[in-house]
């Protein structure tokens, strides 16, 4: 039976709990067996903290005995290593924060535990978020479960890798350009983006704040929506947090959705893109009107110029957020400074690597005198256009689907050394952080045995119908319940 | 306008990175790279449109001006790179 944990989804482990089946300790044991039994190839994770989850796990076991359960009692989630864990490791990716010990929790974090969620450790990404690939991590990158020489997606690569290969059933991510949704793509996972400000951002390291937004993933749309239903909510720690009420997510999974309207944007499927692709997406939303949507035809003309608008608007704002790391007040300072400049200079120029070095380079030159109205100004009135595409379409329609990206998970150190063909990753999911929108990718099947991911954008606030349009799909179908055949056994 | 060396240094200095001459013309070739593909903003229209730097347009809240945090000193303290009485270390400023 114990083989069998691993492959269960959140919400069957939470009915093996409650049903005595196995206890949280076991299950929280198994999980740690298989991040020991297998990371090593992965590296989906930098730390794993199996002492505290333990102890978590027998104070779980304590409140199923007593009755006294939460959302997420006893269910083992890995956290991206974004938030901020007190007495844990905060590395962000970085050789900045190699050796910063968090001293506050992340509002994320803090709820879930108050859930009773049992953290196994913290996951792999790309330095301070910034990549596709996972490949920017100062820990190495993370390789893809269905192909040890592939990508997993970034920046979340870490979370769906540990995802996909079953070493955790619930993992926390963060989306700035599709940071949940293209890895998730990537992994034969789900992944859901809320609306930006529906989740606290408090305590997640930042990089470009008016985008970063976090949220679930894990194997299905049912288990992304227990694990929002206990993320979501307004902190008033978070200024951008937004003081909206919280809907029942799982009270509306299964909602009947004949007569749903889908749009479909035209530029989600240029001629450009791979025709395998194009008819992976194009099959799921077949497989919804069979469920009774209706499709209709959109344009969203402004949304191609997303990756632009971002690569103006996300560098800026991290020039000035990560303008925090200056070997004064935490994480890496140089040896000898002989002055200020020097301390400054140098401790920032040893704690960065590449990437974030050029994009702290393009946000200051985007933002300095003289190119401010060219870049920044034109960069968020583009956003605005965009913004007022996405709005025209949801007056027609509920929901927007097509592609989450535009390939399957390309190789290690394919687009390494050329970052704009790493950046055309998140073409399709950019436009949706610029609006502020909430959207899904959800598992559609496999192009030359690698996983594809289709993606459902709603209306603001609308997490609840993303997730019952998603969970309609996947009780019709089985592409999610793939796992890879990893480390022989299944 | 494109990014060379004397650009890179100038902006890395705003920055407060510090740039090897050796990486200096790869790092401007990838600026140029990016600034290339961020320059098809030119192509739209925006005449009358207000830039916008949050997506549901709200306001920043306001709250009470009362002490609501913890003093934290210690802690923050306990992770600086060079603490001393209370105070964060950092090279001689003043001669």
């Amino acid at each position: 039976m114990s083989n069998a944990m691993h492959n269960k989804t959140l919400t069957e482990l939470k009915a093996g709990l409650a049903a005595g089946d196995f206890s949280s300790r076991e299950l929280t044991e198994h999980f740690l067996a298989r991040i020991q039994q297998h990371d090593s190839e992965l590296n989906s994770f930098i730390t794993v903290t199996a002492e505290q989850a333990l102890s978590q796990a027998d104070a779980a076991d304590q409140a199923i005995a007593a009755g006294n359960t939460g959302l997420l009692t006893g269910l083992p989630i890995a956290h991206k290593d974004i938030f901020c864990t007190e007495g844990v490791r905060t590395s962000c990716g970085s050789k900045m924060l190699d050796s910063f010990i968090a001293p506050y929790t992340a509002t994320v974090v803090e709820k879930m535990a108050a859930e009773g969620a049992v953290m196994l450790g913290k996951t792999n990404m790309d330095e301070f978020a910034m990549g596709s690939s996972n490949e920017t991590s100062y820990y190495g990158p993370v390789k893809n479960p269905w192909d040890l020489e592939r990508v997993p997606g970034g920046s979340s690569g870490g979370a769906a890798a540990c995802l996909g290969a079953r070493l955790a059933p619930g993992a926390t991510g963060t989306d700035t350009g599709g940071s949940i949704r293209q890895p998730a793509a990537l992994n034969n996972i789900t992944g859901l983006k809320p609306t930006y400000g529906r989740v606290s951002r408090w305590g997640m390291i930042a990089f470009a704040s008016s985008l970063d937004q976090a949220g679930p993933m894990a194997q299905s749309s049912e288990d992304c929506a227990l694990m929002l239903q206990a993320m979501a909510g307004h902190d008033h720690r978070d200024s951008t947090s937004l003081n909206e009420k919280v809907d029942d997510y799982l009270g509306a999974l299964n909602n009947d959705i004949r007569g749903l309207t889908i749009g479909i944007p035209e530029e989600f499927f240029p001629d450009t893109l791979d025709g395998a692709i194009a008819d992976n997406s194009r099959d799921a939303i077949r497989e919804l009107e069979k469920l009774g949507a209706k499709v209709v035809s959109v344009s969203l003309p402004s949304v191609k110029l997303s990756v632009p608008a971002y690569y103006v608007i996300a560098p800026a704002e991290a020039s000035s957020n990560l303008s925090r790391f200056d070997g004064v007040r935490f994480g890496h300072r140089c040896d000898d400074p002989k002055d200020l400049e020097d301390l400054y200079k140098r401790s920032r120029s040893e704690g960065f690597g590449d990437e974030v070095k050029r994009r702290i380079l393009v946000g200051a030159y985007a933002l300095s005198a003289g190119y401010y109205d060219a870049y920044y100004r034109r960069a968020q009135q583009v956003r605005r256009l965009i913004r007022d595409d996405f709005a025209r379409a949801f007056e027609k329609v509920d929901v927007l689907m097509g592609p989450t990206a535009p390939e399957t998970a390309f190789k290690l150190g394919a687009k390494k050394d050329d970052p704009v063909s790493m950046y055309m990753a998140d073409v399709f999911t950019i436009g949706v952080n610029l609006a502020g929108l909430p959207a899904l990718s959800m598992p559609t099947g496999f192009i030359n045995g690698l996983p594809t991911g289709t993606q459902i954008i709603g209306n603001y606030f609308r997490e609840g119908q993303i997730l019952n349009v998603a969970h309609k799909y996947q009780q019709a179908t089985d592409w999610h319940k793939q796992a890879p055949v990893f480390g022989g056994e299944q | 306008m494109a990014i060379d060396s004397k650009v890179v240094a100038q902006v890395a200095h705003l920055a407060r990175l510090k740039v090897d001459e050796a990486d200096s013309a790869a790092l401007s070739d990838r600026l140029n790279d990016i600034l290339a593909m961020v320059d098809q903003l030119q192509q739209a229209d925006v005449t009358d449109v207000a830039p916008m730097a949050h997506p549901l347009d709200v306001t920043q809240p306001l709250r009470e001006d009362e002490v609501s945090e913890p003093n934290v000193r210690d802690k923050a303290l306990d992770i600086a790179p060079a603490a001393e009485d209370g105070c964060f270390l950092v090279p001689r400023v003043i001669e």
